[in-house]
């Protein structure tokens, strides 16, 4: 799973020794397994707004261990920054440096969550500053944090308490293990829809998703974590790779659908498989995907129209078709994998990254079709994943795009999956149109 | 294990009164591409082909953990160790280790017959589900010591003392070494399968231009079945392949007349039968799933045909009345008469292809008057199949025909023709297997859509 140098360099003499040398040191990341608390130790919630209060009486709730002060040398298991009320950039001093002062008390893998409003729907430009520059504040912290801590903040509309069920989803989310390797970003709430799960270890229970690509790598990591958290799964992939998928289908408990994803029918065909099997179909998750890398200046049309066409094509296709379909009509969920590659670009890589950055605009543009019946579309865009396809990249290059991000290791498929899976819960009923980055706050680009 | 226990209890059968009107449906099937002898498969065995194809077969129709009534296939060229082949291939599977298990063998028709004695269960109320399929390697073959060695060896085994040992194993000569390789030889009369096709294809007189025909169609139906896509859901692929390596897609009538005979060359007539138009040694496995209709619909699975019945026959072929694998020629008309049916009533016709020369052979009796008359004790010829209608997804000579796999290919695959094809003229779709098999056996069946 993590690789040598993270286990190298994560306890007794590796650790010493990268510490004297000034070595990067990765440690080994706090991920979701069933049954793990949401956060280990007490949270600290910072900020004296009703909102904040309103925060702290839920997390009460949750059996939290919660502190409105910070007690001398306690170990924090998270901070809870909740800046709801801010207008004025001069009001983020007193709750940021509050929690800047309990920042060397946190644990190994401790989390900092920001709770904010959006700035496009602030009212002054005041209000607009102060909001704006909670992103610059979070995007900072997170990379002074240490030992897998994490930062990550709540973006809310204005009209929308801190408790609106995608706030407590996002929250939760973050606090948890499942966003393991998601750091500095932001998950933008923009409606009150959405609903906790009663069961909090099967928040996808009763729920039927489509997974493409299902196969191997971060498909079948999907469906592994679509399953682990009660879906019923329909694996897909193209009838070439149907040996690697049956085995993925069987081992989820679900079924196999060999389709290729960029023919005509492939949505009708999805449809019509996961109804008839399962008798219903939730979640629809886009993670079929091809690179076929070349400069501008070598590209070939061939390589150019077959990336294009498995990977926007297929999927502005398929969600035509679910649109169209009075199956999909009961607060579906669709989550598209996107890359950084189209939010920063890659060398070599301007077909893929016209595709990827195709998905999210694809995304933003469908999320207002989706909501008339509650359903919601929200992109996950995977930075440098171990993968069996990043096993293949050049020594040297790997090692450079695994160290240069905030956790200064590369993420497992497991912690793509994870964001899907709270993307594709009722719980993220609030949350649709955006791009969830998971990449460990990669260094380089956007 | 409380709820184990409840899905192992009778309640189901009990409650079901056996009678006539139950149907056994075919939900689908799953097989492996098949795979040229020494290729792809060299290194599977027959339970790890078997495995693979069930294993398909559960993740697409979503089988784990499911309690099959029965589950029956075999194989041919089979290993002593694998007594309980079926029965290790489901203990190998995701499906529930509770679901019993048999093997059968019929040669060639294993496959078939393991689909109409299943669906004979499912009619009869005795079981609601059942997985039917055969598998078979001519690459991972048994072979046995000598008849000479095996009886030493068996002595050796009984010897008591080192002195008596020592004279035994001094009795070993190196003629006994020579290993006892399986071949496709008939025990009474020492004739290869394609020398024993090859008396039956001059005796019909059948031209090799019109088995090299044959052979072209084949190849050119498979091709194109897999362009379009209908293997999509009927094949899992298997060490790397994805298709059936013997499939020459770009093969032309040409080429295929190019190839010289290896059949029949002793028999005085112009030898026509050569690799081209007989069907090379192949591995691979297959899978059917049988249910009743309301099983089907409780699972959520599609219902693509129903066995309608099935009948057996054979020739006496040592004596040389009628070819080896001429069978099903008797089978046939049989099983038409039994339902009232005629060729006029079947709108695909699936005729095993182990030659080129055993379906032209096999058609031409039935267009016989003579042939009908005398032997099939008709007024005149059973009547012509309609070529367009014949083998129209390709047959053994593209595919390959690893023997007990066959059936379930075949079925399988007419299934789903059946259901793309739904009515006729107002009566559901209907479909004809033959399949021809070593020792003058022959298995045929009819599917109707469902």
């Amino acid at each position: 799973m993590t690789d040598k140098y993270t286990q190298l360099v994560s306890q007794g003499l590796g650790k010493d020794v990268a510490k004297k040398l000034g070595l990067p040191q990765p440690v080994v990341l706090r991920r979701h397994q069933p049954g793990a608390p949401l956060v280990i130790g007490p949270v600290l919630v910072s900020g004296d707004s009703a909102g904040a209060d309103d925060i702290a009486t839920t997390l009460l709730g949750w059996g939290l261990d919660v502190r409105r002060n910070a007690l001398p040398k306690e170990k924090l298991g998270a901070i809870l920054l909740v800046l709801d009320a801010v207008q004025h950039p001069e009001d983020l001093a007193k709750p940021v440096l509050t929690a800047g002062a309990s920042l060397r008390d946190l644990a190994s893998n401790a989390r900092v969550v920001t709770i904010s409003r959006t700035a496009h729907s602030a009212t002054s430009p005041a209000s607009a500053a102060a909001r704006q520059g909670i992103d610059g504040l979070l995007r900072s912290l997170a990379k002074e944090l240490r030992a897998g801590a994490t930062a990550n903040g709540i973006l809310l509309d204005d009209d929308l308490a801190t408790t609106s069920p995608s706030a407590l989803g996002a929250l939760r989310f973050f606090l948890s293990g499942r966003s393991a390797y998601v750091d500095g970003q932001f998950l933008t709430v923009s409606s009150a829809s959405g609903t906790l799960p009663t069961d909090s270890e099967k928040p996808l229970a009763g729920k039927v998703a489509v997974v493409t690509g299902a196969a191997r790598g971060i498909g079948a990591a999907i469906a592994r974590t679509l399953r682990r958290d009660g879906a019923t799964v329909v694996a897909v992939d193209i009838p070439a790779a149907g040996d690697h998928l049956a085995a993925v289908a069987n081992e989820v408990r679900g079924t196999a659908l060999q389709l290729d994803i960029s023919r005509d029918d492939a949505g009708h065909r999805i449809i019509e498989h996961a109804v008839q099997r399962h008798g219903r179909i939730d979640i629809v998750v886009h993670n079929a995907g091809i690179t076929r890398d070349r400069l501008l200046a070598n590209m070939d049309e061939g390589r150019w129209q077959s990336v294009i066409a498995v990977n926007i094509a297929a999927q502005l296709r398929i969600n035509e078709a679910l649109l169209a379909s009075e199956h999909f009509k009961n607060s579906p969920r669709i989550v598209s994998v996107a890359s950084t590659s189209g939010i920063a670009g890659n060398r070599g890589q301007t077909n893929y990254g016209a595709s990827k950055g195709g998905v999210i605009g694809m995304v933003k543009s469908t999320a207002p079709l989706l909501a008339p019946f509650g359903g919601t579309i929200n992109a996950v865009a995977p930075g440098f994943i171990e993968t069996e396809m990043t096993a293949r990249m050049p020594f040297a290059i790997r090692e450079a795009a695994r160290r240069l991000n905030s956790l200064k290791q590369g993420g497992q498929p497991q912690d793509v999956a994870e964001a899907i899976a709270f993307l594709a819960s009722d719980a993220a009923g609030g949350i649709s149109g955006g791009v969830l980055r998971v990449c460990g706050q990669q260094l380089v680009g956007a | 294990m409380a709820a184990a226990d409840v899905t192992a209890g009778a309640t189901r059968e009990a409650t079901t009164t056996p009678q006539a009107t139950r149907s056994a449906v075919i939900v689908g099937g799953n097989r492996i591409p098949f795979a040229r002898t020494g290729g792809a498969y060299v290194k599977s065995s027959n339970q790890d082909m078997l495995t693979a194809a069930l294993e398909g077969l559960v993740a697409r129709f979503g089988l784990q953990d499911e309690r099959i009534g029965e589950v029956a296939a075999g194989a041919v060229l089979k290993h002593s160790r694998d007594f309980n082949l079926t029965r290790e291939a489901v203990l190998g599977s995701a499906l529930s280790p509770e679901t019993p298990a048999y093997d059968l063998q019929q040669a060639c028709a294993t496959g078939l017959e393991t689909v109409i004695g299943l669906s004979n269960k499912i009619k009869l109320g005795q079981i609601d589900s059942a997985i039917a399929g055969g598998v078979d390697s001519a690459s991972d073959a048994p072979i046995a010591v000598s008849e000479g060695l095996r009886e030493i060896l068996l002595d050796l085994n009984r010897a008591k003392t080192p002195v008596q040992k020592l004279k035994i194993i001094g009795r070993i000569r190196p003629k006994d070494l020579a290993p006892d390789a399986p071949n496709t030889g008939e025990p009474r009369t020492g004739l290869s399968m394609g020398e024993h096709q090859a008396l039956t294809t001059a005796q019909w007189k059948i031209a090799r231009e019109a088995q090299d025909e044959l052979a072209f169609n084949s190849h050119r139906n498979l091709a194109a079945a897999y362009e379009r896509g209908f293997f999509d859901d009927l094949i899992t692929p298997y060490r790397g392949l994805s298709r059936d390596s013997n499939l020459r897609a770009d093969t032309t009538l040409e080429k295929l007349a190019t190839l010289k005979p290896v059949f029949g060359k002793n028999l005085g007539s112009e030898a026509t039968m050569t690799a081209g138009n007989s069907t090379p040694l192949t591995d691979g496995a297959s899978t059917v799933l049988l249910a009743t209709e309301e099983w089907a619909d409780s699972h959520g699975l599609p219902k693509l045909a129903t066995v309608l019945d099935g009948e057996a026959a054979a020739v006496d072929f040592v004596h040389g009345k009628d070819g080896l694998l001429m069978a099903p020629v008797f089978a046939v008309p049989r099983l038409l008469a039994r339902h009232g049916l005629t060729f006029e009533d079947i709108d695909f016709f699936e005729i095993h292809e182990a030659f080129a020369g055993t379906v032209l052979s096999t058609l031409a009796a039935w267009e016989d008057e003579e042939f009908g008359r005398t032997r099939l004790g008709l007024d005149g010829a059973l009547g012509k199949v309609d070529r367009a209608k014949l083998n129209v997804n390709g047959s053994s000579l593209a595919a390959g025909h690893p023997f007990a796999a066959t059936g379930g290919r075949i079925v399988a695959s007419l299934a789903k023709m059946l259901h793309e094809k739904g009515a006729v003229d107002g009566r559901p779709a209907r479909g004809l297997i033959s399949v021809c098999a070593a020792g003058g056996q022959g298995v045929v069946a009819i599917l109707e859509a469902a």
